[in-house]
């Protein structure tokens, strides 16, 4: 700096003459240095945006392809759904209707017991009284011939209407019993016919209301299939729900398998050994947890066979025979391995047990002060909670099914926005070295404020005197 | 296939699992001497102390001081304890009825060889090989040894923490407190020229940074 400042006998002088020749460097180098700046900025610019641009195509392909596999999981899903309504129609069919003649007989049946009932049920006028033609013979008798003869007839005639009119009233209640006893044995057909008619109009609503509800799927699936942009957005919002649902539902379950670790870990240090380490961890605990990972394994393979999840497409394919053999072998297992686990579990307790007596040994008290009366509660519930954990994390497998689905969805929308921000940003950071660039310039020429104020002086000064001399010749 | 195979070898190197090389060896020498037998019941505390913070693949020993203590037959009870915890506890419970039988029948011996004792204490643990050796000496530190007995050996105690516990002040150092100092600085010194690590424990109430 000194050196600098020394060039002449007054530092100032120096100073200046340093100026005026750095000042008259930076402006003949001006041209040069503004189209480098400039060059930079423009291709700083365009680099950027050409990134930008690239990052954007590749969005708008990662958003391409996460519609298709939104829509081929929506469609996959509703296919489900409306096998799963047809397939419960075929059996209310199969069971209901299948014996729809059957059904069809019992009623005629019932109806033709009934007609016939109902015929044999009907009124019959009493027989005409016996004793009219005796009348109309008296009233036909000469009155001298017959005139003695008359009251005893009468008296008869008397006697007869008194007998036919007994005989009349026998009927006619006897033929009233047999009505009411035929009406009587009309009533439970009559039921019958009523509950059968009911129990077909149930299954024909329900047949109705399952028809509806399969419009409703094939509407949505035929949006889906014609990939509408309302049933994308529908499917999307659904997946996002899974996804924080069923993260849910797996944080729990991982709960569930921490406390079945606890349970198992201590105890297996018997089978294993206490202190050696496997991979920095000890043997124990890797044990435990292999335990719980192949019971969820299990569960996963029995949730597959069941098909009840479709994580595996070829146990799902299996034929009928061997998915059955699949579950049966799967179950046994977790059922041995939940065995296993409850008598790890009664281990527990023994061993903690043991410790405590031993460590009051050490401490000089009682061993047996330690024992407790209702201990067998709690070695009981772990007994219970080590026997039905495995079975419990088995239904992790529909969880785990939703949440593998749906986080396709959420990383490829993750991705998207990653991709949408880096495309932002790119394309703010090429703009703001194309404004860098200029800013620069401006920078560059501030120092040359005074050459440049000469320069334009004497520019404005040529143009003037040219256009005089224009304007002369002209 | 050749990942697999990479992936089958590792899995069966990986669980060729070693036993940890945390363990622990401690080996505590008492001194039966004289009137130092009347401090028997604290060793005995030291003992179950320091038997509850050992755990699966520890040693623990403990061997009287006597006349001549660079003796197998001078070890009172000994153990590894196994990798099971169910086996330690019962081995732990062994160990101290064998301790109780030793406290109640232990005689007075004439003679203290304390570098004897920690010539034996130095080979039982090196046989062992433990991550961390300890050997507790539990002592009034006065080396008292029969005519004839050869001591002044060179032990290598690198790697070892040496503790003195429950240093009593005899009659002697009550009149010259110097002789007490002294005899502590001695042993300091011959435990640290050896290449050990040397404290000294007499408030047995804290007990907690024991082992």
């Amino acid at each position: 700096m000194n050196f600098l400042l020394s060039i002449t006998p007054s530092p100032v002088l120096s100073a200046l003459l340093w100026i005026v020749l750095v000042v008259t460097a930076l402006y003949f180098a001006r041209p040069t240095a503004h189209a480098l700046i400039n060059a930079t900025g423009r291709s700083l610019y365009k680099v950027f945006r050409t990134a930008s641009l690239a990052v954007g195509k590749a969005r708008t392909g990662l958003a391409e392809r996460n519609r298709q596999v939104l829509l081929a999981a929506g469609r996959e899903a509703k296919e489900r759904i409306v096998e799963r309504e047809f397939h419960r129609i075929n059996e209310t069919v199969r069971k209901d209707l299948g014996n729809y003649s059957a059904l069809h007989r019992n009623l005629s049946e019932s109806i033709k017991r009934i007609e016939d009932d109902h015929q044999q049920a009907v009124d019959v006028p009493p027989d005409p009284p016996g004793w009219v033609k005796a009348v109309q013979a008296v009233a036909a008798m000469d009155m001298k011939d017959s005139r003695v003869g008359v009251g005893s007839i009468l008296s008869d005639i008397h006697k007869s209407l008194v007998k036919a009119h007994r005989e009349a009233m026998v009927a006619y209640h006897e033929a009233s019993r047999v009505r009411h006893t035929l009406l009587r044995k009309m009533r439970p057909e009559w039921r019958e016919i009523q509950q059968t008619l009911d129990h077909v109009g149930k299954n024909v609503t329900s047949l109705l209301s399952r028809s509806s509800t399969i419009d409703r799927h094939m509407q949505e699936y035929e949006d889906i299939v014609k990939g509408e942009d309302r049933a994308v957005s529908i499917l999307s919002s659904s997946s996002l729900v899974y996804f924080f649902v069923s993260a849910l539902v797996l944080v729990v379950a991982v709960g569930g398998a921490t406390i079945n670790f606890s349970l198992i870990a201590r105890p297996m240090a018997e089978m294993v050994g206490g202190t050696s380490l496997l991979m920095g961890y000890k043997t124990a605990h890797i044990a435990a947890l292999v335990i719980i990972l192949v019971e969820i394994s299990m569960g996963l393979f029995l949730m597959e066979s069941l098909r009840i999840t479709r994580l595996f497409p070829v146990i799902g394919a299996l034929p009928d025979k061997t998915r059955v053999r699949m579950i049966w072998i799967t179950f046994t297992m977790l059922f041995l391995l939940a065995s296993v686990e409850a008598g790890l579990a009664f281990m527990r307790e023994v061993l903690l047990h043991d410790e405590l007596a031993t460590s009051a040994l050490l401490r000089g008290d009682s061993a047996t002060a330690i024992s407790n009366d209702y201990m067998w509660i709690t070695t009981a519930a772990q007994m219970g909670m080590g026997f039905i954990l495995p079975f419990a994390l088995t239904f992790v497998a529909i969880p785990l099914e939703t949440f593998v689905h749906s986080l396709r969805t959420i990383v490829g929308l993750v991705a998207m926005g990653a991709l949408q921000v880096t495309s932002l940003l790119l394309r703010l950071l090429g703009n703001g070295f194309r404004y860098l660039s200029k800013i620069l310039a401006q920078l560059y020429d501030l120092p040359l404020f005074i050459p440049l104020w000469w320069a334009a002086r004497d520019s404005s000064e040529t143009g003037r005197e040219n256009k005089r001399l224009q304007k002369v010749a002209s | 296939m050749k990942t697999f195979s990479l992936l089958i070898v590792c899995t069966m190197l990986a669980s060729c699992a070693q036993s940890s090389p945390g363990n622990s060896g401690v080996y505590m020498l008492i001194d039966t001497s004289g009137t130092y037998r009347e401090e028997m019941l604290k060793a005995e505390q030291i003992i179950r102390y320091s038997l509850s913070q050992l755990d699966a693949t520890d040693s623990f020993a403990v061997a009287r001081i006597d006349t001549g203590s660079f003796s197998e037959k001078d070890i009172v009870a000994k153990m590894t304890f196994d990798d099971r915890p169910s086996t330690v506890n019962r081995q732990k419970r062994v160990f101290i009825d064998q301790i109780r039988a030793f406290v109640d029948d232990t005689r007075s011996s004439p003679y203290t060889d304390i570098t004897g004792g920690l010539l034996q204490a130095v080979e039982y643990l090196n046989e062992k090989g433990p991550a961390t050796k300890t050997v507790l000496i539990f002592s009034d530190l006065k080396e008292d040894l029969e005519k004839g007995y050869v001591r002044d050996i060179d032990i290598d105690l690198t790697g070892f923490d040496v503790i003195a516990l429950n240093v009593t002040k005899l009659r002697s150092d009550n009149v010259d407190p110097r002789e007490y100092l002294t005899r502590l600085e001695q042993w300091q010194n011959k435990v640290e020229k050896s290449g050990g690590h040397w404290r000294v424990i007499n408030d047995l109430d804290g007990l907690e940074g024991l082992l």
